[in-house]
Protein backbone atom coordinates (compact mmCIF):
# COMPACT_ATOMS: atom_id res chain seq x y z
CA UNK A 1 0.00 0.00 0.00
CA UNK A 2 0.89 3.72 -0.51
CA UNK A 3 2.27 4.97 2.35
CA UNK A 4 4.17 8.26 2.73
CA UNK A 5 7.55 7.51 5.25
CA UNK A 6 8.20 8.71 8.77
CA UNK A 7 11.68 9.25 9.65
CA UNK A 8 12.32 9.16 13.49
CA UNK A 9 15.51 10.92 14.68
CA UNK A 10 16.08 10.47 18.49
CA UNK A 11 12.80 11.77 20.20
CA UNK A 12 11.12 13.43 16.90
CA UNK A 13 9.50 12.26 14.18
CA UNK A 14 10.09 13.62 10.66
CA UNK A 15 7.41 13.65 7.54
CA UNK A 16 8.22 15.08 4.28
CA UNK A 17 5.11 15.07 2.08
CA UNK A 18 6.27 14.76 -1.98
CA UNK A 19 3.53 13.68 -3.53
CA UNK A 20 0.57 15.44 -4.39
CA UNK A 21 -1.81 13.37 -2.12
CA UNK A 22 -5.06 11.63 -2.10
CA UNK A 23 -7.61 11.63 0.50
CA UNK A 24 -6.60 8.02 1.53
CA UNK A 25 -3.36 8.50 1.51
CA UNK A 26 -3.61 11.50 3.93
CA UNK A 27 -5.60 9.44 6.38
CA UNK A 28 -3.47 6.95 6.28
CA UNK A 29 -0.61 8.67 7.17
CA UNK A 30 -2.96 10.22 10.20
CA UNK A 31 -2.88 6.91 11.51
CA UNK A 32 0.46 5.79 10.63
CA UNK A 33 1.89 8.92 12.77
CA UNK A 34 -0.77 8.65 15.23
CA UNK A 35 0.00 4.93 16.28
CA UNK A 36 4.30 5.86 15.88
CA UNK A 37 3.93 8.39 18.35
CA UNK A 38 2.12 6.02 21.16
CA UNK A 39 5.34 3.35 20.26
CA UNK A 40 7.99 5.47 20.40
CA UNK A 41 7.25 7.88 22.52
CA UNK A 42 7.88 10.81 20.39
CA UNK A 43 8.03 14.25 22.11
CA UNK A 44 7.58 15.90 18.89
CA UNK A 45 6.75 15.62 15.16
CA UNK A 46 7.69 17.82 11.95
CA UNK A 47 5.37 17.91 8.89
CA UNK A 48 7.47 19.52 6.26
CA UNK A 49 4.88 20.66 3.31
CA UNK A 50 7.19 22.79 1.32
CA UNK A 51 6.86 20.35 -1.47
CA UNK A 52 2.38 21.00 -1.88
CA UNK A 53 1.61 22.83 -4.20
CA UNK A 54 -2.21 22.97 -2.62
CA UNK A 55 -3.34 22.40 0.81
CA UNK A 56 -7.45 22.08 0.37
CA UNK A 57 -9.76 21.60 3.49
CA UNK A 58 -9.41 18.18 3.67
CA UNK A 59 -5.58 18.28 3.81
CA UNK A 60 -5.86 20.88 6.39
CA UNK A 61 -8.25 19.01 8.22
CA UNK A 62 -5.84 15.94 8.24
CA UNK A 63 -3.10 18.28 9.45
CA UNK A 64 -5.13 19.78 12.29
CA UNK A 65 -6.04 16.41 13.28
CA UNK A 66 -2.64 14.93 13.47
CA UNK A 67 -1.95 18.21 15.78
CA UNK A 68 -4.84 17.42 17.84
CA UNK A 69 -4.10 13.85 18.35
CA UNK A 70 -0.25 13.98 19.00
CA UNK A 71 -0.92 16.90 21.20
CA UNK A 72 -3.18 13.84 23.73
CA UNK A 73 -0.42 12.11 23.26
CA UNK A 74 1.59 14.48 24.84
CA UNK A 75 3.74 15.27 21.76
CA UNK A 76 4.19 18.97 20.00
CA UNK A 77 3.18 19.11 16.40
CA UNK A 78 4.81 21.79 13.83
CA UNK A 79 4.01 22.60 10.26
CA UNK A 80 6.94 23.79 8.13
CA UNK A 81 7.39 25.40 4.97
CA UNK A 82 4.45 26.58 3.48
CA UNK A 83 4.70 28.35 0.10
CA UNK A 84 3.12 32.00 0.49
CA UNK A 85 0.43 31.10 -2.32
CA UNK A 86 -0.69 28.10 -0.71
CA UNK A 87 -1.57 30.36 2.53
CA UNK A 88 -2.89 33.04 0.42
CA UNK A 89 -5.29 30.26 -0.68
CA UNK A 90 -6.14 28.74 2.41
CA UNK A 91 -7.01 31.59 4.26
CA UNK A 92 -9.36 32.89 1.18
CA UNK A 93 -10.74 29.36 1.36
CA UNK A 94 -11.78 29.81 4.93
CA UNK A 95 -9.30 27.78 6.69
CA UNK A 96 -6.42 29.65 9.40
CA UNK A 97 -5.47 26.36 10.88
CA UNK A 98 -6.11 27.08 14.56
CA UNK A 99 -4.12 25.04 16.97
CA UNK A 100 -1.70 24.21 14.15
CA UNK A 101 2.34 25.56 15.53
CA UNK A 102 3.74 26.82 11.83
CA UNK A 103 7.34 27.54 11.06
CA UNK A 104 8.90 29.04 7.76
CA UNK A 105 11.35 25.92 7.07
CA UNK A 106 12.78 22.59 8.95
CA UNK A 107 15.50 24.65 10.78
CA UNK A 108 13.34 26.66 12.78
CA UNK A 109 10.99 23.97 13.28
CA UNK A 110 13.46 21.83 14.62
CA UNK A 111 14.58 24.35 17.08
CA UNK A 112 11.05 24.76 18.05
CA UNK A 113 10.58 21.35 18.88
CA UNK A 114 13.35 21.70 20.89
CA UNK A 115 12.77 24.59 22.78
CA UNK A 116 9.82 23.31 24.14
CA UNK A 117 10.87 19.95 24.93
CA UNK A 118 13.72 21.84 26.59
CA UNK A 119 10.76 23.50 27.93
CA UNK A 120 9.34 20.49 29.36
CA UNK A 121 12.10 18.85 30.63
CA UNK A 122 12.73 22.07 33.30
CA UNK A 123 9.46 21.27 34.58
CA UNK A 124 9.96 18.31 35.10
CA UNK A 125 13.32 19.13 37.05
CA UNK A 126 11.47 21.55 39.17
CA UNK A 127 9.49 18.90 39.89
CA UNK A 128 12.48 16.56 40.67
CA UNK A 129 13.92 19.33 43.19
CA UNK A 130 10.51 20.31 45.21
CA UNK A 131 11.23 20.04 48.92
CA UNK A 132 10.10 16.28 50.41
CA UNK A 133 8.59 17.36 52.85
CA UNK B 1 -18.55 45.15 -25.38
CA UNK B 2 -17.14 42.05 -25.10
CA UNK B 3 -18.11 39.39 -27.59
CA UNK B 4 -19.11 35.48 -26.55
CA UNK B 5 -17.39 33.50 -24.55
CA UNK B 6 -15.68 30.85 -26.99
CA UNK B 7 -14.61 27.30 -25.22
CA UNK B 8 -10.48 26.93 -26.64
CA UNK B 9 -9.75 23.74 -25.21
CA UNK B 10 -11.80 21.04 -23.09
CA UNK B 11 -11.66 17.98 -21.58
CA UNK B 12 -13.68 15.78 -19.24
CA UNK B 13 -11.96 13.29 -16.74
CA UNK B 14 -13.89 11.07 -14.46
CA UNK B 15 -14.41 10.96 -10.90
CA UNK B 16 -14.60 7.78 -9.59
CA UNK B 17 -12.08 7.58 -7.30
CA UNK B 18 -9.85 9.76 -4.52
CA UNK B 19 -7.04 9.23 -6.93
CA UNK B 20 -9.42 11.02 -9.81
CA UNK B 21 -9.61 14.27 -7.71
CA UNK B 22 -5.28 14.32 -7.89
CA UNK B 23 -5.70 14.00 -11.58
CA UNK B 24 -8.31 16.76 -12.09
CA UNK B 25 -5.84 19.07 -9.43
CA UNK B 26 -2.96 18.24 -12.13
CA UNK B 27 -5.14 19.10 -15.36
CA UNK B 28 -6.53 21.70 -14.49
CA UNK B 29 -2.75 23.08 -13.08
CA UNK B 30 -1.89 22.23 -17.02
CA UNK B 31 -4.38 24.43 -18.12
CA UNK B 32 -4.12 27.05 -15.80
CA UNK B 33 -0.38 27.35 -17.13
CA UNK B 34 -1.37 27.73 -20.26
CA UNK B 35 -3.44 30.90 -19.39
CA UNK B 36 -0.70 32.31 -18.11
CA UNK B 37 -2.27 32.51 -14.24
CA UNK B 38 0.03 33.70 -12.23
CA UNK B 39 1.32 31.59 -9.27
CA UNK B 40 -1.30 32.60 -6.72
CA UNK B 41 -4.24 32.34 -9.30
CA UNK B 42 -3.03 28.59 -10.07
CA UNK B 43 -2.88 27.58 -6.84
CA UNK B 44 -6.87 29.26 -6.08
CA UNK B 45 -8.05 27.07 -9.44
CA UNK B 46 -6.40 23.99 -8.42
CA UNK B 47 -7.92 24.31 -4.73
CA UNK B 48 -11.10 25.21 -5.88
CA UNK B 49 -11.22 22.08 -8.47
CA UNK B 50 -10.13 19.88 -5.54
CA UNK B 51 -12.30 20.67 -3.12
CA UNK B 52 -15.66 20.47 -5.95
CA UNK B 53 -13.71 17.12 -7.52
CA UNK B 54 -14.05 15.71 -4.01
CA UNK B 55 -17.77 17.20 -3.27
CA UNK B 56 -18.59 15.39 -6.87
CA UNK B 57 -16.92 12.10 -5.57
CA UNK B 58 -18.17 12.28 -1.65
CA UNK B 59 -21.35 13.83 -1.74
CA UNK B 60 -22.63 12.96 -5.68
CA UNK B 61 -21.28 9.35 -5.80
CA UNK B 62 -18.87 10.24 -8.47
CA UNK B 63 -19.47 11.59 -11.94
CA UNK B 64 -16.79 13.71 -13.97
CA UNK B 65 -15.46 17.37 -14.46
CA UNK B 66 -15.36 18.93 -17.67
CA UNK B 67 -12.39 21.70 -17.37
CA UNK B 68 -11.42 24.13 -20.56
CA UNK B 69 -10.11 27.38 -21.29
CA UNK B 70 -12.71 30.42 -22.58
CA UNK B 71 -11.93 33.09 -24.45
CA UNK B 72 -14.17 36.08 -24.50
CA UNK B 73 -12.37 38.18 -27.02
CA UNK B 74 -10.62 40.53 -24.33
CA UNK B 75 -9.31 37.67 -21.75
CA UNK B 76 -9.17 34.08 -21.11
CA UNK B 77 -9.75 32.26 -18.24
CA UNK B 78 -10.25 28.85 -17.26
CA UNK B 79 -13.84 27.15 -16.59
CA UNK B 80 -14.62 23.92 -14.74
CA UNK B 81 -17.64 21.80 -14.52
CA UNK B 82 -18.18 18.93 -12.16
CA UNK B 83 -21.38 17.13 -12.55
CA UNK B 84 -22.42 14.26 -10.48
CA UNK B 85 -25.96 11.95 -10.55
CA UNK B 86 -26.07 11.76 -6.87
CA UNK B 87 -28.95 12.67 -4.44
CA UNK B 88 -29.17 15.91 -5.22
CA UNK B 89 -28.85 19.28 -2.69
CA UNK B 90 -32.51 19.84 -1.32
CA UNK B 91 -31.30 23.33 0.62
CA UNK B 92 -28.44 24.79 -1.55
CA UNK B 93 -28.73 27.95 1.06
CA UNK B 94 -27.87 25.75 3.57
CA UNK B 95 -25.58 23.69 1.46
CA UNK B 96 -23.95 26.99 0.67
CA UNK B 97 -23.39 27.94 4.06
CA UNK B 98 -19.53 28.34 5.86
CA UNK B 99 -19.16 25.26 7.69
CA UNK B 100 -22.29 23.38 7.02
CA UNK B 101 -21.61 20.12 6.34
CA UNK B 102 -23.50 17.10 5.67
CA UNK B 103 -20.39 14.43 5.52
CA UNK B 104 -17.54 14.75 7.50
CA UNK B 105 -16.08 17.24 5.99
CA UNK B 106 -15.25 21.45 6.99
CA UNK B 107 -18.00 22.56 5.32
CA UNK B 108 -15.82 24.87 3.29
CA UNK B 109 -16.16 23.03 -0.23
CA UNK B 110 -19.27 25.26 -2.06
CA UNK B 111 -18.55 28.26 -0.22
CA UNK B 112 -14.82 28.45 0.12
CA UNK B 113 -14.19 27.63 -3.97
CA UNK B 114 -16.98 30.23 -4.43
CA UNK B 115 -14.45 32.73 -3.05
CA UNK B 116 -11.75 31.42 -5.00
CA UNK B 117 -13.21 31.78 -8.40
CA UNK B 118 -15.04 34.60 -10.28
CA UNK B 119 -18.01 33.01 -10.83
CA UNK B 120 -20.33 30.15 -8.97
CA UNK B 121 -23.06 28.69 -10.08
CA UNK B 122 -24.63 26.29 -8.79
CA UNK B 123 -27.99 23.60 -10.28
CA UNK B 124 -29.38 20.92 -8.66
CA UNK B 125 -32.14 18.93 -8.26
CA UNK B 126 -33.50 16.12 -5.52
CA UNK B 127 -32.81 12.91 -6.76
CA UNK B 128 -31.39 13.82 -10.33
CA UNK B 129 -27.92 15.13 -9.45
CA UNK B 130 -25.87 18.27 -9.06
CA UNK B 131 -23.95 20.60 -11.45
CA UNK B 132 -21.59 22.89 -10.20
CA UNK B 133 -19.93 25.28 -12.53
CA UNK B 134 -17.52 28.10 -11.77
CA UNK B 135 -14.92 29.97 -13.37
CA UNK B 136 -12.02 32.44 -13.07
CA UNK B 137 -10.75 35.18 -15.80
CA UNK B 138 -7.44 36.00 -15.90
Amino acid sequence: MERIPILRIGTFLLVTIQVDMHDQLALTLQEDLTSMIARVSAGGVLIDISSLEIVDSFIGRTLANIASMARVLDATTVVVGMQPAVAITLVELGMSLPGIRTALNVESGMQYLRDTLADREDEDDWRDYSPQG
Amino acid sequence: MTGETTVRKAETIPIAESNDVVRVRQQVRVLALEVGFSLVDQTKVVTAASELGRNTLEHGHGGHAEISIIDNGVKRGIKMSFRDNGPGIADIALAMTDGYTSGKGMGLGLSGSKRLMNEFELTSEVGVGTTVTVARWK
